[in-house]
């Protein structure tokens, strides 16, 4: 049986468990932290001699932490690729401007157990020599503001933040940065332009790897909120301890949005593969099935950027047993919810958030509102994608609003396949035309079917005028 | 010569606010949101936040005030303030109604919301952008998705969120707007 496995979670929506740092510390807060602070520096063979620092995020790295955000990129490399030789100081970023359509979990973690957050933020800021960091919460979250800038109040009362941490003498800012209401800003580069007072248009790579030119054209890190708390955790447990939970190249646990039409939408925690996509939307622990006497008609894997799932569709794995690699075939429902096997299905896991979509509903008129998502939140720097955005959501429109074409469904894809490869600054190119790629390839039917009948109509009201 | 048309003149985004007045504790307030940063250009989504928080919307002598306090060009403050669509440019009601327009909302039911709320107070529900009522007192926005989709449809009213919100609940939310 499949079962909740709840790291991030655990103490959250516990009764009798509040957001302030009495309650915090209480649960055993800030505890890893002061175990952080006090690593020694350890004698390595060639007589040098490696810091604290150092080994958190040498841990961190052999955790195999992949980012919570929705690339899913491996955090202890992600540190390995900032510039620790230039001089400048480094800035950390805990990128919470969870908009990606579907997500919820990182409003859980910042409204119900904020120190958490903290605790991982300062941690991670201690192993990278971060003296300043900023937290970028997105507009929408006013109440998520307020209670961070209080727990920030908080912990530097009790000496957790601000000068001489614990008494180790290390010393660190946090600050709470609000977006305001742009999709955009969840993109690493797009977040820091923001940051520095402008518009949030990406920045182009190379040579703009906020690694290395990041805030203020200094080294930089952005992590997800749900990233963050990890490295508390892994600290806690130790890298290869950590990293024995959840599968291979997939490890830990992983906080799952579950929304759409599902009986009990919410977001549950899993060991990273041990539970299936069928499970997750079925299985009472989870999702506790379709509601009654409905049937799955396509799941959205990842959050809405990612290539929609057809119910019935089945995929050829690559699996490793016993030693070989066999290839095995794989229903949608049995998908293990992790990143490699989602990506071997030709979606991805993305943000984790798992959109449920029964017969009930339009696909085309599904698709028509993720797309008029992205025309509104395109950012307009590059031609394709402000230009292709729009074009696909006005296409779709017609389609939905009785203006249809049968031809309408190639005419999407044309659009879609000119604007991702290579052809925008940034991801957003992918994130807007996945969705119609997939849509129109899997349910091409109901587009061409839509369009026709349009055509149809049309058809017979110009004969009746004549 | 003749034939050529003058440029028409891009119209102004911003209204004119004559007494915009930044009082002392704000402008305290203020410098210490600056301080957070080590360029001060940083702070101007901060600013532009507490002004908006303050007077409901963003004049043109707000974006100037900014860009004097940060040191910057008007234009670097205007271009920011027209790009976010959280700033408004016009005052908007004392109830600022958000309803979540994205897909686990969309199925949830959040157009019959957001149509009901048009009818009600005599908006458009196929317009763009966010609509006051003639009154002034309510405005009405589709927004897009305000990650909690979980417990959709979700809507903001003013600064709070409210959670599965039915036909009942959303009577009953704007039934508190007085």
């Amino acid at each position: 049986m499949p079962q909740e496995h709840r790291l991030i979670l655990k103490n959250i929506d516990q009764p009798g468990y509040t957001p302030d740092i009495e309650c915090y510390l209480k649960h055993g807060g800030y505890e890893v932290l002061k175990k952080a602070l006090a690593i020694q520096p350890k004698d390595l063979p060639e007589g040098k001699k490696q810091s604290g620092p150092e080994q958190i995020r040498d841990d961190v790295k052999l955790s195999g932490l992949r980012g919570r955000g929705g690339a899913g990129f491996s955090a202890g490399l992600k540190w390995s690729f900032v510039d620790r030789r230039s001089g400048k100081p480094i800035y950390l970023i805990c990128n919470a401007d969870e908009s990606e359509p579907g997500t919820f979990k990182d409003r859980q973690i910042i409204h119900k157990d904020p120190h958490q957050l903290i605790e991982g933020m300062v941690i991670s800021c201690y192993a990278n020599d971060v003296k300043l960091a900023y937290i970028y919460i997105r507009g929408e979250m006013p109440e998520g503001a307020r209670i961070l800038n209080q727990a920030i109040a908080e912990a530097k009362a009790k000496g957790f933040l601000g000068k001489n941490i614990c008494g180790s003498g290390y010393e660190l800012e946090i600050h709470v940065h609000r977006g305001a209401g742009a999709y955009i800003c969840g993109e690493e580069t797009g977040l820091i332009e923001s940051l520095e007072g402008k518009r949030p248009y990406p920045r182009i790579k190379p040579p703009y790897f906020p690694a290395v030119l990041g805030l203020y054209l200094c080294p930089t890190i952005v992590n997800n909120v749900e990233t963050l708390c990890h490295v508390k955790h892994i600290v806690a447990m130790g890298g290869a301890e950590y990293a024995k939970l959840g599968t291979p190249n997939n490890t830990g646990t992983r906080i799952v949005s579950l929304s759409g039409q599902v009986k009990k939408p919410g977001y549950y925690e899993i060991e990273v593969g041990k539970a299936t996509l069928g499970e997750l939307i079925n299985d009472p622990a989870f999702g506790g099935g379709l509601r009654d006497g409905r049937q799955l008609k396509a799941i959205i894997p990842g959050g809405s950027s990612s290539k929609v799932l057809k119910a019935g569709e089945r995929f050829k794995l690559k699996r490793k047993a016993e030693g070989k690699e066999v290839e095995q075939e794989v229903g949608v429902l049995d998908l293990p919810y992790d990143f490699d096997s989602l990506a071997a299905a030709g979606t991805m896991s993305g943000s984790s958030a798992i959109i449920v979509i029964d017969d009930s509903t339009d696909i085309v008129e599904a698709l028509a509102n993720l797309s008029e998502f992205y025309a509104h939140e395109s950012c307009g720097q590059c031609t394709p994608c402000r230009e292709g955005s729009l074009w696909m959501s006005k296409t779709l429109h017609r389609l939905t609003h009785g203006g249809g074409r049968a031809g309408d469904a190639d005419y999407l894809v044309k659009i879609a396949d000119n604007i991702p490869g290579g052809r925008t600054i940034c991801a957003f190119g992918e994130a807007c035309s996945w969705p119609v790629q997939s849509f129109v390839a899997k349910f091409k039917d109901d587009f061409v079917a839509k369009g026709k009948a349009d055509e149809e109509k049309r058809a017979k009201e110009s004969a009746a005028k004549h | 010569m003749s034939d050529l048309q003058p440029f028409e003149a891009v119209p102004n985004p911003l209204i004119a606010q004559p007494d915009f007045k930044v009082p002392a504790e704000m402008d305290a307030a203020i410098d210490e949101l600056i301080s957070h940063y080590p360029k001060k250009r940083s702070a101007t989504l901060m600013l532009l936040h507490a002004i908006q928080e303050r007077y409901g919307f963003i004049s043109e002598e707000a974006v100037n005030w900014v860009a004097k306090k940060l040191e910057l060009q008007p234009i670097n403050v205007l271009e920011v303030a027209t790009f976010y669509p959280m700033f408004k440019h016009r005052p908007v009601g004392r109830w600022h109604l958000k309803v979540c327009r994205t897909l686990s909302c969309a199925l949830a039911g959040s157009y019959q919301i957001h149509q009901g709320y048009c009818k009600k107070f005599g908006l458009d529900p196929h317009a763009h952008g966010a609509q006051t009522s003639k009154d002034g007192q309510v405005t009405v926005e589709f927004v897009e998705c305000l990650a909690a989709c979980g417990s959709a449809p979700v809507l903001m009213c003013n600064e709070t969120l409210h959670e599965n919100v039915s036909e009942a609940k959303a009577n009953e939310i704007v039934g508190g707007c007085k």
